[in-house]
C-alpha cells in the first residue's frame, strides 16, 4: 500500500494487456492461420506453429456482481491457466490450451447457469445499454427486455442453425449508447410525450443552450410569473430529449406514453454489402414489464422470417432487400403506418423511386 | 443485513426464470453483500411497477484534477432508498482486448466490495470497465487504489473517450495490423484529452482488425480505423477444394455473393481479379482454411460515425483509404491531432466531427487538415449542381497568376 506522502498517481493509462495474455497467446500473437467451430461456442485457433487454442464462449448478463466475476475467476483459474476475456458484445470467453477442458468447463458454466453459444451463425448477446437500472433518460429497462428477448431466443444461441449472423441491440432511449442503429434487429425505447418544464428551470440551466439544443427549433424562451423560462412548441418535438439532456429541469420520461420500437436490418461488416443503418419495423409497442412479450412476440417473428427465409450467409437486410420491404411486412403480419414513412432531413432519399415493383405472389 | 428479494420483488423474480442467465440473480449476489444493492433493488422493483425510472443526473463529480471518468446519478427518492441516494458510476480503462488474468479481476473486486455497490458492468458500451454506483466520499478512495493496482479511469462528457478495439492479432487470423497495441498506445498518448475535456463533444476512437469489423467501428466511432490490406487475397487451393468437398457451394455461396463479381470457380481452381476486389471479408469468412487476406497490410481510417443526438445518426466515411499502421504512428496521430484542431476551433458546443463535416462540408474539412480529396471518399460525385466556388475571375485578370 501506498503511503499518505507518495504523490497522488494519475494519468497512468490502462494496464497494458500483454500483461494479462495468455503464454500460449504470447507465443502465437499475429500467427494464427485458421480457426474452426467445433461445436455451439466452442471453437479453436491453430497457429502456424500448430498451436490449438480452444475458446469457450459463454453467455453473460452485463451487469455482474463481484461475486460472480470471482466465480468467472476461479474457472480461469481451474481450467485456464488463470486467463479470460470479455466479447465486444458482453459475453465471457475462457481461452484453454487442453481439449480435455472444455467439457468439465462447460458443465461447470451450465451448473451456475451459463450456457455455452453465439459463435458463427448464431444469435450472439444482445447490446444494451442501462436502462431504469442507472439511467437518467431511459423510456424502458433494457435487461429486463434483453433477459426476455433471450431466454426466447435461446436455442439459436445454444445451437447453429441460422442462415447467418443475427445481431441484436437495445437501447433505452434515443441517445443509443450502443451499436443499435446499425443491428439485424434494434429494439430501441422512445418517448412520445413532450418534455415538462419545471418551475425553477433557469436556476439550474443556460436557458439559450437549452434554446440551442433543439434540433427543430421548438423550443423559445419565454417568461413565466417574472421568472425567465422556456416554452415547447409541442407540434414540433420529435421526441429526441436531446434538451432533457442539457437541462434536467425537462423531464420527458411517461409511463403513459413512453415505450419500445423495433428496427431491422442494419449491420457493421462489409461482407457481401456495405454497412448501413437499420430502418423501422415497428414504430410502437407497450412498455409491459417484467417480461414485455409483445417485445418477445415481435422479434421472435422477425428472426423466424428471417431463419426461413433466408439464403446462406444472407443478413437480414440482405434478405429484406431481396424479397422486398412489402413481403416483409406482408411475412411479418406488421402494420405498415404513416410512421413508417420518413419526415425528417432527406426524408425523399428514403422514397421508393422507381416503378420497380413485386406485383405479382 | 436484510434478506434481499424474496417476496419483496415479485416483479423481478418473474426475470430470474428461463435460461438466459439473469441479471436480478446478480443484483441480488451483490445484496448479500452490499446494502446499496439492496437498494437498488428495491428501487428498480418499483420503476417496473410503475413503468418509468428513478435517476437524475446533473452536478460534477469526479476525482481531483479529471474532468470525466464519472458519471454522476442521484435517485429522485433519496428518502426512501438511502443508501444510493448518489449512485455514481466510475469508468475504468479495460485492457486493449479485455484479456484479464483472474487476479486483475479480483483485485478489482476487492476494490469494488470496500468501496461500492458491488455490481459492474463487464463491459460499458464504449468499452470501460464499468463500476456501478457509489457515494461521492467514496470516489476519491476508489481511484487511489484503482491507480495503486494501475488502473485508471476512462473518458467521459466532451473528451476522448476510451479507445476500443476488437481481439486482433491476439486470436484472429484476419487481423490487418495490431489493434491491441494501437489501442494502448493511443490510450496513453492522449491522457490529457481522455481525462480533461475540452473538445465540443465526445470523440471515440475504434479499432476493428478488418471489414469484418467486431467492434462496430464504423457505427460507433468518431474515428473508425478497420483493418485492410492492399495486395492479393492468399489461395490455398487444396483447401479451396477440400472446402467444396466438405459440402460449400463455391459458385453460389461464394462467387456470387462476391459484391463485384470479381471471383471465378471453374470446379477445380479459384482466382480472383484482385484489381477489383473490395476486400469485404466475405469469401475469407465462408472458406477461413482457404483464403487469407493479403500480406501488404493496414488500414482504413474512416471519420464521424454516431447515434442519432443531436442531428441525425451517421456512419463514418473514408477518410485516408490506406494508411499502414506501425509503431510509433506518427502519421496518425498527426492526423488526429490536426482533426482536433479544426474541431476544436470551428465546432460548436455539442456538435461531433461528423456533424461538423455536414456542416462545412467534406471538401472544405479535407482542405483543413490539409489532406487531398480522393474518389475513394465518396459512393459518387455530387448530383446538385449547386457548387460553392470560391473565387471568380473579373474582365482584365491575368489567368495566368493564380498561383500568387
Ligand atoms: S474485426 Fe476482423 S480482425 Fe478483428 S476480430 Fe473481427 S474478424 Fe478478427
Ligand atoms: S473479399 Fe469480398 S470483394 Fe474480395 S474477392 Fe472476397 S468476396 Fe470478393
Amino acid at each position: 500500500m501506498a503511503t499518505a506522502t507518495e504523490p497522488r498517481r494519475t494519468d497512468i493509462g490502462p494496464p497494458s494487456y500483454e500483461r494479462f495474455l495468455p503464454p500460449i497467446i504470447k507465443k502465437n500473437y499475429g500467427k494464427w492461420k485458421y480457426h474452426e467451430i467445433l461445436r455451439p461456442g466452442v471453437m479453436v485457433h491453430v497457429a502456424a506453429s500448430g498451436d490449438r487454442l480452444f475458446t469457450v464462449r459463454a453467455a453473460s448478463p452485463r451487469l455482474l456482481s463481484i461475486t460472480r466475476i470471482r466465480k468467472y475467476a476461479d474457472f480461469a483459474d481451474k481450467y485456464c491457466g488463470g486467463h479470460l476475456r470479455f466479447t465486444s458484445r458482453n459475453n465471457v470467453e475462457f481461452l484453454l490450451t487442453e481439449e480435455a477442458n472444455i467439457e468439465p468447463l462447460i458443465k461447470d458454466l451450465a451448473a451456475l447457469g451459463h450456457a455455452v453459444g453465439g459463435i458463427g451463425n448464431a444469435i450472439s448477446n444482445i447490446v444494451h445499454t442501462q436502462g431504469w437500472v442507472h439511467c437518467h433518460s431511459a423510456a424502458t429497462d433494457a435487461s429486463g427486455v434483453v433477459k426476455a428477448v433471450m431466454d426466447d431466443l435461446h436455442p439459436y444461441f445454444a445451437e447453429r442453425t441460422l442462415p447467418g449472423k443475427l445481431r441484436i441491440a437495445l437501447a433505452c432511449c434515443l441517445n443509443m449508447c450502443g451499436a443499435v442503429h446499425c443491428s439485424d434487429i434494434a429494439i430501441l425505447g422512445i418517448h412520445r410525450r413532450p418534455p415538462r418544464v419545471q418551475g425553477g428551470l433557469n436556476k439550474i440551466c443556460e436557458i439559450p443552450n437549452v434554446v440551442a439544443s433543439c434540433p427543430t427549433a421548438a423550443i423559445r424562451p419565454a417568461n413565466v410569473d417574472g421568472q425567465p423560462t422556456v416554452e415547447i412548441d409541442e407540434d414540433n418535438c420529435m421526441f429526441c430529449a436531446n434538451c432533457f439532456s442539457v437541462c434536467p429541469a425537462l423531464p420527458m420520461a411517461d409511463p403513459l406514453n413512453d415505450g419500445l420500437s423495433i428496427w431491422v436490418g442494419g449491420k457493421v461488416s462489409n461482407a457481401r454489402t456495405e454497412p448501413t443503418f437499420s430502418k423501422l419495423a415497428i414504430p410502437f409497442l407497450p412498455n409491459n414489464p417484467p417480461r414485455w412479450p409483445e417485445v418477445v412476440q415481435a422479434v421472435r417473428t422477425i428472426v423466424d422470417v428471417w431463419a426461413n427465409g433466408a439464403r446462406r450467409f444472407e443478413r437480414m437486410g440482405e434478405f429484406i432487400a431481396r424479397i422486398g420491404w412489402p413481403r416483409f411486412f406482408e411475412l411479418t403480419g406488421i402494420e405498415f403506418t404513416k410512421e413508417h414513412i420518413d419526415d425528417y432531413r432527406h426524408a425523399g432519399l428514403t422514397y421508393k423511386r422507381s416503378a420497380q415493383i413485386r406485383h405479382g405472389r | 443485513m436484510a434478506k434481499s428479494g424474496g417476496n419483496g420483488t415479485p416483479m423481478l423474480d418473474e426475470l430470474e426464470k428461463g435460461p438466459w442467465p439473469s441479471f436480478v440473480t446478480q443484483i441480488k449476489e451483490a445484496a448479500e453483500i452490499k446494502e446499496q444493492a439492496q437498494d437498488l433493488l428495491k428501487l428498480l422493483e418499483r420503476s417496473y411497477h410503475e413503468k418509468i425510472g428513478h435517476w437524475k443526473h446533473g452536478g460534477i463529480v469526479g476525482v481531483l484534477g479529471y474532468g470525466g471518468g464519472v458519471i454522476g446519478r442521484y435517485n429522485d427518492l433519496q428518502s426512501e432508498y438511502p443508501s444510493i441516494a448518489h449512485f455514481h458510476t466510475l469508468r475504468v480503462n479495460m485492457p486493449s482486448g479485455w484479456f484479464y488474468t483472474s487476479e486483475a479481476l479480483r483485485t478489482i473486486c476487492d476494490i469494488w466490495e470496500r468501496h461500492g455497490s458491488g455490481l459492474t458492468n463487464m463491459h460499458g458500451s464504449t468499452g470501460d470497465i464499468i463500476l456501478l454506483g457509489t457515494s461521492t466520499d467514496e470516489l476519491e478512495p476508489t481511484f487511489k487504489e484503482l491507480t495503486d493496482n494501475d488502473f485508471d479511469l476512462g473518458g467521459s462528457g466532451s473528451d476522448l473517450r476510451t479507445p476500443s478495439c476488437c481481439v486482433g492479432p491476439a486470436r484472429c487470423e484476419w487481423a490487418c495490423y495490431d489493434t491491441l497495441h494501437i489501442t494502448n498506445d493511443l490510450t496513453h498518448h492522449f491522457q490529457d484529452e481522455l481525462h480533461r475535456p475540452a473538445f465540443p463533444y465526445k470523440f471515440k476512437i475504434k479499432c476493428a482488425g478488418c471489414p469484418n469489423d467486431c467492434v462496430a467501428s464504423i457505427a460507433r466511432a468518431d474515428m473508425s480505423i478497420i483493418g485492410t490490406w492492399r495486395d492479393d487475397i492468399q489461395i490455398d487451393q487444396k483447401e479451396v477444394t477440400a472446402a467444396a468437398k466438405a459440402g460449400l457451394d463455391i459458385q453460389k455461396d461464394v462467387c456470387a455473393r462476391c459484391p463485384t463479381q470479381c471471383m471465378d470457380w471453374d470446379g477445380k481452381q479459384l482466382s480472383i481479379d484482385n484489381a477489383n476486389c473490395v476486400k469485404c471479408m466475405h469469401c475469407i469468412n465462408a472458406m477461413p482454411r482457404a483464403l487469407q487476406p493479403g500480406k501488404d497490410r493496414g488500414a482504413t481510417i474512416l471519420l464521424g460515425a454516431k447515434a442519432p443526438i443531436v442531428e441525425g445518426a451517421l456512419l463514418s466515411s473514408v477518410l485516408v483509404p490506406f494508411i499502414k499502421l506501425e509503431p510509433p504512428y506518427d502519421e496518425l496521430k498527426d492526423l488526429i491531432e490536426r482533426i482536433w484542431e479544426f474541431w476544436g476551433e470551428h465546432g460548436k458546443n455539442r456538435e461531433r466531427v461528423g456533424e461538423l463535416i455536414q456542416r462545412v462540408g467534406l471538401g472544405n474539412f479535407l482542405e483543413a487538415i490539409e489532406i487531398e480529396p480522393v474518389p475513394q471518399m465518396i459512393a459518387h460525385p455530387r448530383e446538385n449542381p449547386y457548387v460553392f466556388y470560391d473565387e471568380y475571375f473579373e474582365e482584365g485578370d491575368d489567368e495566368s497568376e493564380d498561383d500568387q
